[in-house]
């Protein structure tokens, strides 16, 4: 019998259990609750953690706790980390072609083309984080002895409804700015097909990302969303993945504590993004620094 | 056999423990030979001398950790939901020492933490106070102030500590130096070296000692420092001894050390004032110091509190947490009921 079995090749198969990506682990839901994800014809493609509001929260004190590190880091040193989620994700291509291809229903050649525009956007921001400062920041005349300087600084922690249709390219495009202009992020993954952005957070733990920077939840949209829009730790809010009904009811609860919002618009992911999802979550200090005493001739020098 | 009030003690430990002792308990008590003897209580011809000390310590039923451990952890898995999660915060809040022991501890600090503990949550003024702050005895006067007229003690840790390596007039000095200073209630050191070397008698007149310094003006409490005492075992002797000596509350830690309070060590204590109240009819206090952070751990320690000593400790007389970033997390919690919001650290005060 096991002879016969060698010779046809055949072996029981090896389902992966998708878990959610919480503080650098892997946890099931708290709430103990899966449920099934399918591809676009209604094929059973594995079971996803439903997350409950309780996941949402131990994402918000995880990203919390995440945040003095990753926006203390040098933004050199975000760019290396963001570039090396790049090489990783090369490495495991043909797992994320798989999964994207199921997820959308696209033929091998397209989800292969969407992976590459991912793994090329992972670079694009990587390159960003150490630019944006000299964009958006700089030296401003004022009419006194002082230096007056604008410098970005990240919002916080900041949560991210990835975008329904674009599971993966899209999921990209909206997580890579946040973290590269050192927020950290919380995102609830597209509700039909969440498996590609859990696996992205198994490369994300494998590529120097400190844990907590990146939380990924799977499960009910607006379920996750509503506890994570009304939380007073949380300080911005992108409704990418959220429906018309939804996002008039989260901004309403972001409103609270003033939290920042981008409300949800239609996007084409596969064009160059430019930077306004990267100064979206970025607040400006400005600082007024003594030039020291003027001299007779007008000058200290 | 021997007199009702013995047999009251041994038996309760005789059927609770008498398939799981593992080291005989031999020596027989010596309160049933002296029983009655004395006004204070059944078990005042205990401390009589060294040897009967340690006769009636050793004598006391082994812990069997493995039973302590698993019935400390299943107790810790009830669901505290809804109108009783609202009054276990409160309760909780209402026990909480509000404790800062830094050497950077400074006179705006202290009474910041008093400010903090008169009126925990200034954004909804239903919010009990706190029962204690807790500082050293050179910040009671300043913490005295800052608590002023609102029902708020002030106990102050003294006896060297938190090593309680020092000469008892030294100790006491510090003790009397407390009391002076307007404590409402002493958090005392033991002698680790001294319990841990046999020498219970010396550890016995220490606590007697301070306790008469104290007088009627502030509570005693005794902290054993668990983390340091190596032995479930030996945290029962200390227990008992530290009762014995007039200690009107035990607590575990000082927070300085690696282990501080856990739910299995608490549990012991609570057993052991349990006991102690059916023996001798005198209730002593119980107070779990350091570790505790969030409202979870304090409400297993509360449901460790009912179904232990009973609802008779169920308040701030007898059962405090010793913590500081426990009453943040409390009132986060306590927001998040009131609103139906998850609160952030934002909206607690941080010290």
């Amino acid at each position: 019998m096991s002879e016969k079995t060698e010779k046809t090749g055949q072996r029981l198969p090896v389902f992966k259990t998708y878990k959610l990506y919480v503080g650098g682990k892997f946890p099931r839901s708290e709430s103990g609750r899966v449920y099934e994800v399918t591809d676009s014809k209604d094929k059973w493609l594995a079971n996803a953690p439903l997350s409950s509001r309780k996941d949402a929260r131990d994402a918000v004190v995880a990203a919390r706790k995440a945040f003095g590190g990753w926006s203390g880091a040098t933004a050199y040193n975000r760019g290396q980390i963001l570039y090396r989620v790049a090489e990783m994700l090369e490495g495991r291509k043909d797992q994320f072609v798989r999964e994207v291809a199921d997820a959308e229903g696209l033929s091998k050649s397209k989800a292969a083309a969407q992976v590459d525009a991912a793994i090329d956007r992972w670079v694009w921001y990587a390159g960003w984080t150490d630019k944006i400062a000299q964009v958006v920041g700089g030296g401003n005349p004022v009419a006194g002895p002082f230096f007056n300087l604008s410098t970005p600084e990240p919002t916080g922690v900041v949560v991210v409804l990835a975008p329904q249709k674009s599971s993966f390219l899209g999921l990209v495009s909206v997580i890579a700015p946040v973290i590269a202009t050192g927020n950290t992020v919380i995102v609830a993954a597209s509700e039909k097909s969440p498996l590609p952005a859990l696996s992205l957070g198994e490369v994300l733990a494998t590529s120097d990302v400190p844990g907590g920077v990146v939380n990924v939840l799977s499960g009910r949209t607006a379920e996750i969303a509503t506890p994570l829009a009304a939380h007073q730790d949380v300080n911005a809010i992108d409704l990418a993945g959220a429906d018309e009904v939804l996002a008039k009811e989260l901004e309403i609860a972001a409103a609270d504590n003033l939290k920042r919002v981008i409300r949800p618009q239609a996007v084409d992911y596969t064009e160059t993004p430019g930077i306004e999802r990267l100064t979206a979550f970025l607040e400006t200090k400005t600082v007024w620094h003594p030039t020291g005493a003027l001299g007779a001739s007008g000058s200290s020098y | 056999m021997s007199g009702g009030i013995h047999r009251g003690l041994y038996s309760r430990y005789a059927r609770r423990y008498a398939p799981l002792v593992t080291m005989p308990t031999t020596a027989t008590s010596p309160t049933a030979k002296h029983v009655g003897g004395t006004p204070t209580h059944a078990l005042g011809d205990v401390t009589a001398s060294d040897s009967t000390l340690r006769r009636f310590l050793h004598g006391l039923p082994g812990v069997d950790a493995v039973g302590l451990e698993a019935r400390a952890a299943s107790l810790g898995t009830r669901s505290i939901k809804t109108t009783a999660k609202a009054y276990a915060i409160d309760l909780a809040i209402s026990m909480v020492d509000l404790t800062t022991l830094e050497g950077a501890d400074t006179p705006g600090k202290v009474r910041a933490l008093g400010a903090k503990a008169v009126h925990p949550d200034p954004t909804d003024r239903t919010t009990p106070t706190t029962a204690a702050v807790c500082v050293y005895p050179d910040m009671v006067a300043t913490a005295k102030e800052a608590v002023a007229g609102s029902g708020v003690k002030v106990a102050s840790v003294a006896t060297a500590f938190p090593a309680g390596r020092a000469a008892l007039d030294v100790k006491l000095a510090d003790v009397r130096d407390a009391v002076a200073a307007g404590a409402d209630e002493v958090d005392m050191v033991i002698d680790r070296g001294a319990f841990l070397a046999g020498n219970y008698m010396k550890v016995y007149d220490e606590i007697v000692a301070v306790k008469g310094t104290c007088g009627t003006k502030a509570r005693l409490k005794v902290i054993f420092e668990t983390g340091e005492l190596s032995t479930y075992d030996n945290i029962r002797r200390a227990s008992w001894l530290g009762m014995l000596a007039g200690a009107d509350f035990i607590k575990t830690s000082t927070g300085k050390v690696a282990v501080n309070a856990t739910p299995a060590n608490t549990l012991l204590m609570l057993e052991a004032v349990r006991d102690f109240r059916a023996q001798t009819g005198v209730q002593v206090g119980v107070k779990p110091a350091g570790g505790i952070r969030t409202s979870k751990d304090a409400i297993k320690f509360l449901v460790l509190v009912n179904e232990t000593a009973g609802a008779d400790w169920l308040d701030n007389h007898w059962f405090r947490f010793g913590a500081s970033s426990l009453l943040n997390d409390l009132l986060m919690q306590r927001q998040k009921l009131a609103t139906g919001r998850y609160s952030g650290p934002d909206y607690v005060t941080v010290d």
